[in-house]
């Protein structure tokens, strides 16, 4: 599996660590919603098909990715900054840091 | 008399085996059922087997979307073992334990099961420590635990290399001796002769493409072979839990379905007379009665539905392999292939009534799977019957994630790629 990245550009995939579901949403760090909490550390949408997801390039320039990926397939449809694409009201780069 | 004997085996013999009737039926799918099992895997198998056996439940189908069989039941390294830390968890897997001493008999079918030991390796005393405190708990619960000493270990598996040249020198080992291997295939056509002849209908070929429903309750299930109805809908799906909970309308769970390659290697005399485990990476070995080394170790680390790996994960371990026994080399690999994983939030199972009224839910065995498959359809045989679960899956909630009651035997939290 090849992973397009932005800066380096295409590099094999031992060169990244997966961080898992881009589709999280964190909540503000000094929620007290227990549900919105549970919900992002636990839920996953697991989909058979295109996936939203978030790669570091930690074996190269280290940038954050938010890559999306047929699960079937493994076929990689787009890459970008994570901090760039889709970012969502209160967090940044699918924070699952 | 048993259907499969010596006996039987001789008359046939002197017939041209002429006579023997296939092991379960092709039956087209009735518009009703009692209860429907989604999954011909071993855990959807065992489960229509158990309530048939165990809770008279006959009026059963078993749906399969392949052919039997054709999923994890088929595709793991065929080890069971019961050495877990957590009481939760070795409570659980004992009982399989205990069932798989008996299958055999209880199936009047030959699964070769083969009790020939499970060894975890130690490269570091603090791995030892830890092996120490596991033993004892396993113990406190009744299991059998031992700690081995390299001396013990060279004896036991001669060609590994416990020399202090070894890239990760060996310190010693916990062995569980009650644990071991089965043969796969034979577990699931054992459950499957077995439901069969008690009458549950295998539906192969038969892949659900949504669920019936009345208001919230489900009440049936549609297909590739048409409608079917039934008072109980039971999910055994594995790796495709989460795709199928989507047609039910739930679209996310804590799990995420990842791919495990395993390896198989040309036939070789005996050499590896366990199950061996190395510490100092993820790899597991056993040879089977064949004689091919059947080996795999860490998933491809990212979400996945097809059943098929990469090579980084191939490289690294054949690595494993060669760090433990230099010796196989030159061994040539004969196959290889990837399963889906259904891997929880904690490393542990769920195996639970709903989460809607009419469904029932048997997944997250994220690599353990097939050492369960006679508790698992055990347990959930009972929960279906009686609507609550037994003592043994109590613990395996769907709401466990949520109320803090996680059973995260390996410690890593909410990080499934790392279970």
């Amino acid at each position: 599996m090849l992973i397009n990245c932005p800066y380096c550009g295409p590099r094999d995939v031992i060169e990244f660590t997966y961080q898992g579901d881009g589709n999280r949403k964190r909540p503000q760090p000094a929620s007290q919603d227990l549900d919105a909490w549970n919900a992002y550390v636990y839920d996953r949408l697991n989909p058979a098909g295109d996936h939203n997801e978030i790669w570091q390039h930690s074996g190269g320039c280290r940038a954050h990715l938010r890559v999306v990926r047929n699960t079937v397939t493994h076929e990689i449809l787009s890459t970008a900054f994570a901090r760039g694409g889709h970012k969502s009201a209160g967090h940044k780069a699918g924070g699952n840091q | 008399m048993a259907e499969y004997s010596a006996f039987s085996l001789l008359k046939n013999a002197l017939n041209g085996n002429q006579d023997w009737k296939p092991a379960w039926r092709k039956p087209d799918p009735k518009a009703s059922y009692d209860v429907i099992v989604i999954g011909g895997g071993g855990h959807g198998l065992s489960t229509a087997y158990y309530l048939a056996k165990d809770h008279g439940i006959t009026n059963v189908a078993v749906l399969e979307k392949g052919w039997l069989g054709s999923g994890n039941v088929g595709r793991n390294t065929t080890a069971v073992r019961s050495n877990y830390l957590l009481p939760q968890n070795t409570r659980f897997y004992e009982h399989s334990m205990k069932l798989w001493e008996n299958l055999s008999h209880d199936l009047n079918y030959n699964v070769m099961f083969s009790q020939r030991g499970c060894l975890n390796l130690a490269h570091t005393p603090a791995q030892l420590d830890d092996y120490a405190r596991r033993g004892n708990a396993m113990r406190h619960l009744g299991v059998d635990a031992e700690l081995m000493s390299v001396n013990e270990i060279k004896r036991l598996v001669p060609a590994l290399d416990v020399s202090g040249s070894a890239r990760f020198p060996v310190l010693g080992g916990l062995m569980q001796p009650r644990a071991g291997t089965a043969r796969h295939d034979a577990v699931a056509w054992g459950y499957a002769r077995g439901a069969d002849r008690r009458g549950v209908d295998i539906i192969e070929n038969c892949e659900v493409t949504g669920f019936l429903r009345d208001g919230d309750r489900i009440t049936g299930v549609t297909t590739t072979r048409g409608d079917i109805r039934a008072k109980k809908v039971a999910l055994a799906v594995a790796g495709n839990t989460g795709h199928v909970m989507q047609l039910a309308g739930i679209s996310h769970m804590p799990i995420e379905s990842h791919v495990l390659q395993a390896f198989v290697s040309e036939s070789l005399k005996p050499i590896i007379g366990t199950v061996l485990t190395f510490g100092m990476g993820h790899f597991y070995i056993s040879q089977s009665d064949k004689g091919g080394l059947v080996y795999g170790g860490d998933l491809d680390g990212y979400n996945s539905y097809a059943q098929r790996g990469s090579l980084p994960v191939v490289d690294e371990v054949m690595s494993e392999m060669l760090a433990l026994f230099p010796g196989l080399a030159r061994v040539r690999m004969l196959r290889s292939w990837g399963g889906l994983c259904d891997m929880t939030m904690d490393g542990s199972p769920i195996i639970t009534t709903g989460p809607l009224p009419g469904l029932y839910l048997n997944c997250g065995w994220c690599y353990g799977g097939f050492k369960a498959t006679p508790a698992s359809g055990w347990c959930f045989a009972w929960t279906i019957a009686k609507d609550e679960p037994h003592e043994f899956n109590a613990p395996f909630t769907l709401d466990r994630f949520y109320r803090g009651l996680i059973i995260d035997d390996k410690g890593q939290g909410a990080t499934p790629r790392l279970h």
